[in-house]
């Protein structure tokens, strides 16, 4: 009995299976009958018959129809002449592959003259376009929604307002709410009905999109009435006052980012320079060590690109650190108290590394990748997007400047440093290894360097030239700031980079450096010892 | 007998300059001589030759200052390439029509940037004594505003040198520019005559090396002459012990402008006659590599003495001349090494090194 019902339960089952893939392959044919139909329709249509034809097979199958439309639109739907079946072409050369659209499969083109386009007129290229707008309205993603309704505003014809306004009931999400005021707003400015336009003025007067300003500019154009066209001046003015202003926040945000980067390339010369009076001059080629240890750990770690900057940062610390601490036991420990020297002998010892990268790396620009994550902008209003790299440089900046404060600071070491710099005889008296600590601080100044070369490696071409491009800067900075002092060299480096990005605009980038540079010497006139000057004793000698 | 008062206490400057007379003679013999005999002296040795020479005038202007005033300038290619651009400016003018878009007004750049009629500043430059007169007038002009503006304040010592960098950087970026009016990028190029001669003949390529080496003498000789004055003395007090020499009523700061004023002059003088003999003066010339290399020349040969500056520059760019051919990839690891070993090993330089062994025999 019960082995009777099992093997009637197992039949029925698969009966139910077989029906069911029966029933699934009979409506595929049936949508495929469809599609063939259609097709052949679409390949010999007129260009009046062509809007009829989508139309109808919107009604049936809207999505295919839209991504047709879409094709149309980008010049990318042939048929071919012969079966008259549709196809995807981008390139309609011999030789280039041709994607059937019943199917998918990939047709090679032998002759061009086998394939011939859909084309469109501009007469129903912008009707289609319309369809594609509307289409995106109802998009389930908020985004798409919005970008759509932007779309529209360029020239929404009286149906699609009437969609928009139908749709704006409903809409929940206020972001696209905005975005269907601004197309009401804008198909209002030219209504009949009394008091209306005036509205709409005001409703875009609040907004900074192109097209809005586009839209009031167009309508000053055409206004006759007095009022409406003073309201709408106004609007216009204070369109472009925002818009001014916001682009006065991009600069600062540009003159920012590109301060922070001065920053991080002198700090570490601030501790070496500015602490121990070492004049090292291959501080840019300890900035370039680090680029190139990021590169070199992207290549030991290619499938984590997204972590390798976490690994880099310590990395490049530690290597540019110990080559730091080569260069002082090696060299500049012979020549304390002959800064010319050291001078000449740190810029002998940037030639060689910059020649051991060459002979190592190749003298070829290497490319570091960047983390998706650092990637992209942040869109505040239609007219200012931050992009985001530049704000993890400045984030990276003001933490590696707060580090070094607190060890400078706080410190067993940071003590010892300090102390060894204001009076050397009198630490040493006290029990303080000079020479541990003269090591140490330029190791520390070294590594700093080298974790700038991380956040370079981000922004700029890693090569060998790296470390030269940014020494005279990161002098000028330390200069700049006062020696011997890590906030002159953060206000310093970040003042320098606001008035090179402020200045560039009306003089352009070289002339704004130039005029940096000229600025920097004259102050160095005026105030040889830079912004904050170190006070007492430590500042003889 | 004024010469010989100059170099009364100088067995090094009597050594060099009668070795660059016995050049000036021997060259254009040795030139002359069928180019199958053993001892023919090839034209292009003779241009290569000359440009040494004007590196090694360079190179005594940088130990005027370096040497016997104490300032370390890292910006003195600066001086060298105004003073090449002002000779290049008369060479382009001299093209006339022959440039390749046949503008016998403007230069071939101007012509392709579009440009209408020739900026104001390059008036007067088709006269050779007006362009000789900016050789070492916008050098010396240059120098003498940096320097009144520095030595006032008193910035010395590593400050200056880094805005002397900043300068010479500063320079180079304003010459790269297209707006500037000075050929851009490219530079000045494509001479083809000096005062009428061919700038392709070999009878001028002697001249031109006659007329560095005889502007090396006359240079080292005044220099020679300023460090032997009371004012030399004045400025090795300064160089030695600055505050004290400013206590004891000397005027510091005029000592320090006039001296680095002639010998941004002297440099000028350098870098016009460098630019016929190479052919071409671009923005590269004022990078900051160039005037510290200047310096590593002087280190090498021997600060403070002068003929130690030239021997060291004719060594360095002999040395440079053979890496750069034969041991591309060396050259910059010897030049880097020779940085350090001098300033480690040898402070006083090649000459002092002989000097020893002269006091010990």
């Amino acid at each position: 009995m019960r082995g009777i019902t099992t093997s009637i339960v197992k039949l029925l089952s698969l009966t139910l299976l077989m029906l069911s893939i029966l029933s699934a392959s009979l409506a595929a044919m049936a949508g495929q009958a469809q599609f063939d139909a259609y097709e052949a329709r679409l390949s010999k249509a007129k260009f009046d018959e062509k809007a009829q034809i989508i139309q109808s097979w919107m009604s049936e199958d809207r999505a295919e129809a839209l991504s047709l439309i879409q094709l149309m639109l980008d010049s990318q739907l042939y048929y071919q002449k012969k079966e008259l079946q549709l196809y995807r072409v981008e390139d309609a050369s011999r030789g280039a592959t041709a994607v059937r659209l019943s199917d998918g499969a990939e047709v090679q083109i032998e002759s061009k003259r086998d394939f011939k386009r859909v084309s469109i007129n501009n007469n129903l290229r912008g009707t289609f376009g319309g369809w594609l707008a509307t289409a995106a309205l109802t998009d389930p993603d908020p985004e798409a929604r919005r970008e759509a309704a932007l779309e529209l505003i360029d020239a929404p014809s009286e149906a699609v307002v009437a969609q928009v306004r139908e749709l704006s009931q409903t809409e929940t999400d206020s972001s696209v709410l905005a975005a269907f005021d601004i197309v009401l707003a804008v198909a209002d400015l030219y209504s009949e009905e009394q008091g209306k336009p005036a509205a709409a003025i005001a409703t875009l007067s609040g907004t900074l999109e192109p097209a809005a300003l586009a839209a009031l500019t167009q309508f000053t154009a055409s206004a006759t009435d007095k009022a409406l066209l003073a309201q709408a001046n106004k609007a216009i003015d204070k369109i472009n006052d925002e818009a001014s202003f916001y682009a006065g926040v991009e600069t600062v945000y540009f003159g920012l980012s590109l301060g922070s980067v001065l920053v991080l390339a002198g700090i570490g010369l601030a501790i070496t320079f500015g602490v121990m009076g070492v004049i090292n001059m291959a501080h840019g080629e300890l900035i370039m060590i680090g680029a190139y240890t990021t590169y070199v750990v992207q290549l030991l770690m290619p499938n984590h690109i997204e972590y390798s900057l976490f690994v880099a940062i310590p990395a490049a610390f530690v290597v540019s650190g110990l080559v730091g601490i080569g260069i002082e036991r090696g060299v500049i420990r012979f020549l304390y108290g002959r800064p010319l020297e050291t001078l000449l002998a740190t810029f002998g010892i940037s030639l060689v590394l910059q020649q051991a990268v060459r002979s190592i790396f190749s003298p070829l620009n290497r490319s570091v990748e960047t983390p998706s994550w650092m990637s992209g902008s942040i869109e505040i209003n239609p007219v200012l997007a931050l992009t985001e790299s530049r704000l993890y440089i400045i984030f990276f900046c003001l933490f590696v400047f707060f580090a070094l404060s607190m060890i400078m600071k706080r410190t067993r070491l940071g003590l010892q440093v300090r102390a060894v710099s204001q009076n050397r005889a009198m630490a040493r008296a006290m029990g303080v290894r000079s020479e541990w600590v003269d090591a140490m601080t330029f190791g520390l100044g070294s590594g700093v360097a080298g974790v700038a070369g991380v956040a370079l490696s981000q922004l700029t071409n890693v090569g060998p030239n790296l470390g030269q491009a940014y020494i005279i800067d990161s002098f000028m900075v330390v200069v700049f700031g006062g020696v011997g002092n890590l906030w002159g060299t953060l206000v310093a480096g970040l003042s320098l980079g606001l008035a090179n990005k402020v200045m560039e605009p009306w003089a352009g980038a070289v002339l704004a450096k130039i005029l940096v540079l000229v600025f920097i010497i004259l102050f160095i006139q005026k105030r040889p010892r830079g912004l904050f000057p170190q006070r007492g004793r430590a500042a003889e000698g | 007998m004024f010469l010989l008062n100059i170099l009364k206490n100088d067995r090094g400057g009597r050594w060099l300059i009668s070795a660059l007379v016995a050049l000036i003679i021997a060259v254009p013999l040795l030139n002359s001589l069928p180019s199958d005999s053993a001892l023919h002296l090839p034209t292009y040795s003779i241009a290569i030759l000359g440009k040494y020479l004007t590196l090694a005038l360079l190179a005594v202007a940088v130990d005027l200052v370096w040497g016997y005033l104490g300032i370390l300038t890292l910006g003195h290619a600066a001086f060298f390439a105004l003073g090449g651009y002002a000779m290049g400016m008369y060479l382009m003018r001299q093209i006339g029509d022959r440039g390749v878009y046949g503008n016998p007004e403007l230069p071939d750049f101007m012509v392709f940037l579009n440009w209408q009629e020739l900026p104001w500043f390059w008036s007067g430059f088709d006269n050779f004594g007006f362009a000789m007169l900016m050789v070492v007038l916008v050098p010396g002009v240059l120098a003498f505003v940096f320097g009144a503006l520095a030595f006032r304040s008193r910035v010395s010592g590593v400050y200056l040198s880094i805005i002397t960098q900043a300068l010479t950087f500063a320079l180079m970026l304003a010459f790269y520019r297209n707006e500037m009016g000075f050929g851009g990028n490219n530079g000045l190029t494509d001479f083809k005559d000096i005062l009428g001669f061919s700038l392709s003949k070999d009878a001028t390529k002697v001249g031109l090396f006659i007329a560095s080496a005889i502007a090396l003498i006359v240079g080292y000789l005044i220099s020679r002459a300023v460090t032997e004055s009371r004012a030399g003395r004045a400025c090795v007090a300064v160089r030695d012990a600055e505050s004290r020499a400013r206590f004891m009523g000397y005027h510091v700061e005029n000592i320090k402008l006039w001296i680095f004023t002639l010998s941004a002059m002297i440099a000028g003088v350098a870098g016009a006659l460098y630019v016929p003999q190479v052919g071409i003066i671009n923005p590269n010339e004022f990078s900051p590599l160039n005037s510290i290399e200047v310096v590593v020349w002087v280190a090498v040969g021997g600060r403070a003495s002068l003929y130690g500056a030239v021997i060291g520059a004719l060594l360095i760019n002999y040395a440079k001349s053979y890496f750069t051919v034969e041991l591309p990839d060396v050259w910059l690891f010897a030049l880097g090494g020779l940085f350090v070993l001098v300033t480690l090993f040898l402070p006083k330089g090649v000459t002092g090194l002989m000097a020893k062994r002269g006091a010990a025999a």
